[in-house]
């Protein structure tokens, strides 16, 4: 008996048999999440959200608060319908949900929330197969909806800093974008723009004291946050690089040949929804090309667009429709913009042709 | 050609290393066990012939498998003793493959057939490249390639640049480490002997620069046989072979092509140990220097380990475990394989025996791509791991080929960094497999 | 308001007019000869496209019936009436029917019948699960890996996986065999459909070790090879029924074999237990 206790003392331990896992290699992981990711890109949304609610009060954080509920609601509600793996906790239908809020006028009512995230996650999301199969963003594809379908609240602007007062006592007024676009072409065009253009007005365009949806009035506050973006590596950077980049080289051009058509490049970056777009809509992962050179054509695109749509357009601003058309253009820049492998050469790829060639 | 600054390939990743665990301790020789399970395939290629029978009396060193073909090497007996029954252990890889059993006799005689050779420097080329097919030495850093067949490249193929990987770019591993810090003399040697038979006198090392004092071993004495040591910088395949080349000589090997092509040749620091002991002392390669090392594991240290030691054993030398482990893997936790049970043995090419815990390890999940572009940056390979993996879950081999999957060298990188967690390489290795097997109903 | 009607009405006729001779004209000058019988026989066919027969779906196949002359009976899907019914519309004599054969999975080891030696955590698909780390975590090494990857092969959904099994349903297999070269253990084959007692295990290890990891494995104890010398054979460490002359379904009560691999292709599907949500399906 003692002897068998001496030897159960020195038996070493070994791993049970049938307790090990088997897989693949690598066998160690960075230790990133599609959760992690979410959350990393919500914290960088914190700026503008705080902006937001600043700006336009109690009213800011309902419609806050409705999208993101909603959102999450359609996605439980979805996955609990087709008896799916919930993918609630992946944090991307609350995101989701913010960045639709973040297009939202302040006034908008808490049923345009509810058609707008019905719109972004089933129809433009779960219908194509959940997240990483989606086409278009579903955050742009429900602003466009929601602008076409439901023209009158999605325009209403209430001119922000009005503290938390009623729904009634507001006074509404246009986006800069939107007084740009009415003068343009007439007689009041210049003076119109040097107002617009002045360092003052320009100033408070860029802190975020105009009229606007949540997301667009705060330049500096987006801007903070796409810096962060661009610092954990969320985004490619090529992608807000190129869109501004052409925006300013556009409108500085077209403004430049003609003068009473549109404002300078300085006016177009700060105002509308483009440096949300530009740093929060068109990064989306799920929706943008793959490799850096595909999202620098995609950025360039995005930004022609843009700039053809405000100069020319209907629209006051044609951030959300340039991503959506884009979105669709991606699998073409990916198959476009393929990377030769390391050692590529023509002549591994003509004995590449001769081994398929040769199966066939 | 060659630059102090060594080139700087795209992509890779820089894993947490775990090397601190074993780095520190010196190599301790295992001791004699009563029974020896040496697999009889080890090698790429044909897999030996068994020419002993149960009962046999065998001494260390002895032949007991023999080469079948030119791309196969033999086999020796780890220690004196009889040879036991053939049994079915499972492989690396998970398949079962056939095994002597060597019962020890404690004498640990050695009855080598090779004779010596301490005057290499002015022996026959071919005498030295025999002899290293005689001693059963293939590469020992993973990949199992018969080494004469390394230094036996075609004619045509002008070879002017050696090259010797001590980059060990895997985390948790240190068996090279040790290796070059205790033995420099050893790789050397062996390196100026592969190098003699290669006819070349560019000899180059390539070292991660985390292992400063290898390094500084090594390049004490790396002037007496006129070898380069080149610091490397620390990133995840560094120690890939094509990696390799181009950090040190810049040459890139077009894809599908080998070392060879663009005139190098690399050799593991192992390698040219266990190629010193062939010619210099008439040693087979019956031992290999194996990291014994993970978190749940009492005392991890790097073991001069007999090949065929029984798994198990390897584990309870190192004293067992002392914490839940999750995974056994052997080799590294980037290439390595993970095995299902412990009753698997070291082979030439078992560069470690790492157990981690279920907390350290990645969980795969089939969540879909979200086209993040993580593995893009992170592939050395300069591939598109997420869309191939795509493309293979659907299984449309043919656009995964035209997506260069063939070209992939299974590092790992792109599951490493990915945020869902898919098992990447399982489905290149299921495409390269199916596309492989195409290719072969092809030319039928 | 009268003559725009009027105009459109007529631009419309006019251009209605044009196009329908163009096409017409077009439809007649490149005609391109076919047998009206083409269309016929691949109505008859399946129309699966499963690929059994070794052309490239049922069209193919019916084109190749009709100008190659290849028999009806290459199509391992149709049955007799239809085969019958080609046969009358190339005006040909019936050949020799064919014998009906159906899939079988030769294995019992369901997930609480087989023993695992590890868990296994990667693709839930045979082939890839066979490609990186062997099949998975079972220890039996024949043995079905239950990821259902013939299941998701099978054109006519004759496979179904119940609790990490698959399962045949002979009255929906037709013998393609699709699933055959799909699966990485090679443990389906196709046998005759009148053939109704199977020996189900693929395990060729020695009797101690498949006892080791299997409760529903053969071990070779030959009480049936006894029972039945002309219908049952061992081959290596298994016994398989001699299809050429197989027992009647009742032979199995009357064996008893004392693990029960030994089954009619009803009680096998009886005795694996129909999974109440089986999550990892796709």
């Amino acid at each position: 008996m003692s002897e068998e206790n001496m030897k159960q003392v020195e038996e070493v331990v070994l791993p049970p048999a049938g307790s090990l896992l088997l897989s693949t290699s690598p066998h160690v992981h960075q230790g990133e999440s599609i959760t992690t990711i979410m959350l990393k890109v919500l914290i960088c949304l914190m700026p503008a959200i705080v902006a937001s609610i600043c700006m336009f009060g109690l009213n800011a954080l309902l419609v806050l608060l409705y999208c993101t509920a909603f959102c999450t609601v359609f996605e439980y509600l979805w996955n609990l319908l087709l008896k799916q793996p919930q993918t609630v906790k992946d944090l991307s239908a609350v995101l989701t949900g913010v960045i639709l809020a973040m297009n939202l006028p302040a006034t908008v009512p808490w049923w345009i929330c509810l058609i707008g995230s019905f719109v972004a996650i089933i129809i433009a999301k779960q219908i194509f197969g959940g997240l990483g199969q989606n086409p278009f963003n579903p955050a742009a594809v429900a602003r466009v909806a929601l602008l076409i379908g439901f023209a009158g609240p999605m325009t209403e602007w209430i001119n922000p800093m009005q503290g938390f007062a009623t729904t009634s006592e507001f006074t509404t007024g246009a986006t800069p974008l939107g007084t740009a676009q009415m003068a343009a072409g007439t007689e009041k065009a210049l003076t119109t723009f040097e107002s617009l253009e002045s360092a003052d007005a320009l100033m408070q365009s860029f802190v975020g004291n105009v009229g606007g949806s949540l997301g667009e009035t705060s330049a500096l506050a987006i801007l903070l946050g796409g810096i962060g973006l661009i610092v954990f590596r969320l985004i490619k950077w090529q992608i807000p690089f190129a869109i501004i980049g052409t925006t300013m080289l556009f409108t500085w051009l077209v403004s430049t040949v003609n003068p009473t058509l549109t404002p300078g490049a300085l006016f177009h970056v700060c105002s509308g929804g483009l440096m949300l777009g530009a740093f929060f809509m068109a990064t989306d992962m799920v929706t943008s090309p793959i490799t850096h050179r595909g999202a620098f054509i995609y950025g360039v695109m995005i930004g022609l667009i843009t700039c053809v749509i405000r100069i020319w357009g209907a629209y006051p601003d044609g951030v959300s429709f340039a991503i959506v058309i884009m979105n669709a253009l991606v699998p073409l820049i990916d198959r476009i913009c393929y990377k030769r492998p390391f050692g590529w050469s023509p002549a591994s790829a003509s004995a590449l042709q001769m081994r398929r060639n040769e199966v066939k | 050609m060659y630059s102090d600054n060594p080139r700087k390939f795209i992509g890779g990743v820089h894993p947490d290393d775990g090397k601190a665990l074993s780095c520190e301790k010196p190599i301790r020789i295992a001791p004699l066990l009563e029974k020896y399970i040496v697999p009889i395939p080890q090698n790429i290629g044909k897999p030996p012939k068994v020419i002993v029978n149960k009962g046999d009396l065998v001494k260390k060193g002895q032949l007991i498998a023999e080469a079948d073909g030119f791309v196969s090497v033999p086999l020796h007996a780890p220690t004196s003793g009889t040879v036991g029954e053939t049994v079915l252990i499972p492989g690396a890889v998970g398949t079962m493959i056939p095994a002597v059993e060597i019962i020890s006799d404690g004498q640990d005689e050695w009855g080598s057939a090779l004779e010596p050779i301490p005057d290499w420097k002015n022996t026959d080329r071919e005498i030295l490249k025999k002899r290293i097919f005689d001693a059963g030495i293939i590469g020992m850093g993973g990949a199992a390639f018969p080494s004469h067949v390394k230094l036996s490249p075609p004619p045509e193929k002008v070879i002017d640049t050696l090259i010797l990987n001590g980059a060990e770019c895997e985390p948790y591993l240190t068996a090279d480490h040790r290796l070059m810090l205790e033995h420099p003399n050893d790789v050397l040697e062996g390196a100026a002997i592969a190098a003699k038979i290669l006819k070349v006198n560019r000899v180059f090392v390539g070292i991660e620069e985390n292992k400063q004092n290898a390094i500084d071993a090594m390049k004490e004495i790396a002037g007496k046989y006129g070898i380069k040591i080149v610091p490397l910088r620390v990133r995840y395949p560094q120690g890939a072979e094509k990696q390799l080349i181009m950090a040190i000589t810049g040459r890139h090997v077009v894809a599908g092509g080998l070392p060879m092509d663009v005139g190098c040749v690399v050799q593991n620091v192992g390698t040219c140990a266990a190629i010193r002991a062939a010619v210099v002392e008439g040693h087979p390669l019956i031992e290999r220097m194996t990291t014994i090392t993970g978190s749940p594991v009492k005392d991890p240290c790097t073991w001069q380990l007999r090949i065929g030691t029984p798994v198990a054993e390897a584990l309870k030398m190192a004293g067992g475990v002392i914490a839940p482990a999750a995974k056994l893997i052997l080799g590294g936790p980037m290439m390595g394989f993970a095995q299902a049970t412990l009753d698997g043995a070291v082979a030439k090419n078992s560069s470690g025996i790492l157990l981690l815990q279920a907390e350290e390890t990645g969980q795969y999940t089939s969540n879909p791509c979200i086209r993040c572009g993580r593995c893009v940056d992170a592939c050395p390979m300069r591939l598109l791991p997420g869309p191939i993996s795509v493309l293979v879950e659907s299984e449309k081999y043919d656009q995964a080929e035209q997506a260069f999957v063939m070209d992939c060298v299974e590092c790992g990188a792109c599951s490493y960094v990915c945020p869902a967690n898919r098992p990447l390489i399982q489905h290149f290795r299921r495409a390269k497999a199916e596309i492989n097997a195409l290719r072969r109903a092809g030319k039928k | 308001m009268l003559e725009i009607i009027l105009i459109s009405a007529g631009v419309v006729a006019v251009l209605g007019l044009i196009l329908g001779l163009l096409i017409a004209i077009t439809a007649k000058k490149f005609e391109v000869e076919t047998d009206p019988r083409i269309e016929e026989v691949q109505e008859l066919l399946p129309g699966a496209n499963c690929g059994a027969c070794g052309y490239a779906g049922c069209a193919d196949m019916a084109n190749a019936i009709v100008t190659k002359g290849v028999a009806p009976s290459t199509c391992p899907v149709t049955n007799e009436e239809k085969q019958a019914e080609i046969a009358k519309v190339l005006g040909q004599e019936v050949g020799e029917a064919k014998e009906k054969m159906v899939a079988v999975v030769f294995c019992g080891g369901s997930i609480s019948r087989a023993g695992r030696n590890a868990q296994y955590n990667g693709v839930m698909d045979c082939r890839s699960a066979s490609i990186v780390a062997n099949g998975g975590g079972k220890a039996c090494r024949y043995g079905c890996l239950g990821f259902g990857s013939c299941a998701r092969a099978c054109p006519f959904g004759a496979i179904e996986m119940r609790d990490g099994l698959a399962v045949v349903h002979p009255e929906l297999c037709r013998g393609c065999g699709k699933c055959l070269g799909i699966c990485p253990r090679k443990l389906i084959r196709l046998v005759p459909a009148k053939a109704k007692v199977h020996v189900y295990c693929n395990s060729l290890d020695k009797p101690q070790q498949k006892r080791k990891y299997c409760s529903v494995t053969c071990l070779t104890c030959r009480k049936c090879v006894k029972a039945a010398p002309d219908s049952m054979n061992v081959q290596d460490q298994l016994i398989r029924v001699i299809y050429s002359n197989p027992p009647d379904p009742s032979f199995v009560e009357g064996v008893k074999c004392p693990t029960g691999a030994l089954q009619t292709e009803e009680s096998h599907r009886c005795l694996v237990p129909k999974a109440a949500a089986d999550g990892k399906e796709k």
